[in-house]
């Protein structure tokens, strides 16, 4: 989907994140809105699909916290999102990491790229 | 009659954008330039006011002899869409034959529009598809009805299928009007329309926006 138009309108509105993949652990800095009051919340987890799409584009992130699975999506280009850490590198073979929904304890981790 | 303001546009497509609290806004953009006033109606001569726009510029090899004799009397560039929009005389007195529309001009930020387009053609549609209906069991010996409607009436009384009935037929390729949209943001220099929400029709599509029915703005003041 590339319409100039639309490329052209969404140009002003992207930001510069660092560069992550899918599989390498991030921590992002959520900005959250409570009445007045903002506040930045930290969610560190591994990223299991980036969705390029201009403005559009988002990110999922999952950790697992308490033994529940919990997912995020982030929209990349939100105001909201104060900075994104990657915490470190994952060596992974797929662009979409959902298998590690069924996957629990040792065999949901993924391969560092020191370990590598 | 609709006499609201209004001009005529592209679809270009959906996008959205960040205010800046970080609240997503989902945006229709609709391109609405070079759009030139082809001509106008006018009481005394035609019987009611409006607007002729030509939109999107075209070879002049595309348009038939009488059609450019139009834009010639005019002094404009033959144009791919020719329509008549009406309009209230103090409106269409702000434009000259041959001038250029600028969106601003018609538009303001957070005003609510209705728009106007026509819908993907779907053809001929069965029930399912275009009323959403269920369809039939697909086991237990089902034969030759799994995609059907199901009962369309009694037998002797009225001994006959009652009109109005929802049936498979042509779906789409029908003209729609959304109500009260919001403008989000005009681009006058670009000639683009961000509404917020979605306007029938494909991308590319013929589209008319004008100032809501239904929601008058306060003007003055």
């Amino acid at each position: 989907m590339n319409i100039p138009i639309i490329a052209d309108l969404e140009s002003s509105q992207l930001r510069e994140l660092p560069d992550f993949r899918v599989g390498d652990t991030v921590r992002v800095h959520y900005k959250i809105v409570e009445g007045d009051k903002d506040r930045i919340q930290v969610f560190q987890g591994v990223v299991l699909k980036r969705h390029r799409a201009g403005a559009r584009s988002t990110f999922s992130v999952r950790k697992v916290s308490f033994g529940v699975g919990v997912e995020r999506v982030f929209l990349s280009h939100s105001p909201r999102i104060d900075k994104v850490e990657v915490v470190s590198r994952g060596v992974v073979r797929r662009a979409r990491l959902f298998y590690l929904r069924e996957h629990q304890g040792k065999a949901a981790r993924v391969r560092d790229q020191k370990d590598a | 009659m609709n006499t609201q303001p209004g001009v005529i546009g592209e679809k270009i497509g959906f996008t959205q954008y960040f205010t800046p609290d970080g609240t997503v806004k989902r945006v229709c953009v609709v391109k609405a330039a070079p759009l030139v006033v082809v001509g106008k109606r006018t009481v005394e001569k035609d019987g009611y006011t409006a607007l002729i726009y030509g939109f999107d510029d075209v070879k002049e090899k595309h348009v038939t002899k009488p059609e450019m004799g139009a834009f010639k009397k005019a002094n404009v560039a033959p144009k791919r869409v020719v329509r008549e929009l009406r309009c209230e005389a103090e409106f269409a007195a702000k434009f000259e034959i041959g001038a250029t529309v600028k969106l601003d001009e018609v538009f303001t930020e957070g005003q609510f529009i209705d728009a106007q387009g026509v819908t993907r053609g779907r053809g001929f549609t069965g029930v399912m598809r275009r009323w959403n209906f269920a369809g039939g069991v697909q086991t237990h010996g089902t034969h030759e009805y799994r995609r059907h409607g199901g009962s369309i009436g009694t037998n002797m009384t009225p001994g006959r299928t009652l009109p109005n009935l929802k049936m498979g037929g042509q779906y789409g390729n029908e003209t729609v009007s959304v109500l009260n949209l919001k403008i989000a943001r005009v681009d006058a220099e670009k000639g683009l329309l961000l509404i917020e929400g979605g306007i029938p029709g494909s991308k590319s599509g013929i589209v008319t926006v004008r100032h809501a029915v239904k929601k008058r703005i306060k003007r003055g003041g």
